[in-house]
């Protein structure tokens, strides 16, 4: 058995595909495996029902402008104000492609470990209320800790 | 034991997911047949064998339908 580690920074649809399907298929190579989330990736890991936190009115602006999870992200390219991403959805969904929260949900069913940043969550106001469950909360040493004994490290 | 995954229609990685959770609830010796839809299965079946210590048995592939027997090694 061997490790990978997958660095989640981008919150764009289509490159969180890409790196939650290689996580998808090195679990099921029976391969360990740790995302890291952290900037924009973060939003991945949001809720995506509005919960109730205190926050200062930064990070309430951050909160309202940010996809709220996994289901709500836009395309690195051709998005169209949101027009581009629905194309796409309907054209995975009619070829069977897993939605990105299914591929969430399947990874973290197989074991993948999920981290989130905590100075990106300070940074973007996102409260640990707001995250999804089974994740765990910590900084750069820690997934360098993981990385060291990974053999593939991805930066998404 | 002989086991049967109908992963037709599923996109990659659907049909190895698939195949690592019957896998690991197999005993050693145990086939596995499953039928893939996904073309790029048939490399991905190799590798995945390769990587996982499991032997493939057979692989067809019949009016789009790719067919494989694996044992559990």
């Amino acid at each position: 058995m061997s490790r990978k580690t997958i660095i989640m920074f981008s919150g764009d649809l289509d490159k969180a595909m890409a790196g939650l399907i290689i996580a998808n298929g090195a679990a099921a190579m029976g391969d360990e495996v740790t995302i890291f989330f952290t900037f924009w990736g973060l939003n991945l890991l949001r809720k995506a029902q509005k919960v109730n936190v205190r926050k200062t009115f930064m990070e309430k602006m951050f909160g309202f402008m940010m996809p709220r999870g996994a289901d709500k992200l836009g395309l690195s390219k051709m998005n169209f104000g949101g027009m581009g991403k629905a194309m796409m959805k309907d054209i995975m969904r009619k070829k069977n492609v897993n939605s990105l929260p299914q591929l969430i949900s399947t990874a973290q069913d197989m074991g993948v470990k999920f981290i989130a940043c905590t100075m990106s969550m300070d940074v973007m106001g996102i409260k640990p209320e707001e995250i999804i469950d089974g994740v765990e909360y910590a900084g750069v040493a820690t997934y360098l800790g993981e990385a060291d004994e990974a053999n593939v490290n991805l930066f998404i | 034991m002989e086991k049967y995954i109908n992963a037709r229609g599923l996109q990659c990685p659907g049909p190895i997911v698939e195949l690592f959770k019957v896998a690991k609830a197999s005993d050693s010796g145990d086939l596995i047949t499953i039928e893939v839809t996904d073309s790029g299965f048939k490399k991905d079946l190799a590798a995945w064998c390769k990587k996982t210590g499991n032997e493939l048995v057979s692989i067809v592939e019949e009016e789009g339908v790719i067919k494989a027997v694996v044992k559990k090694g």
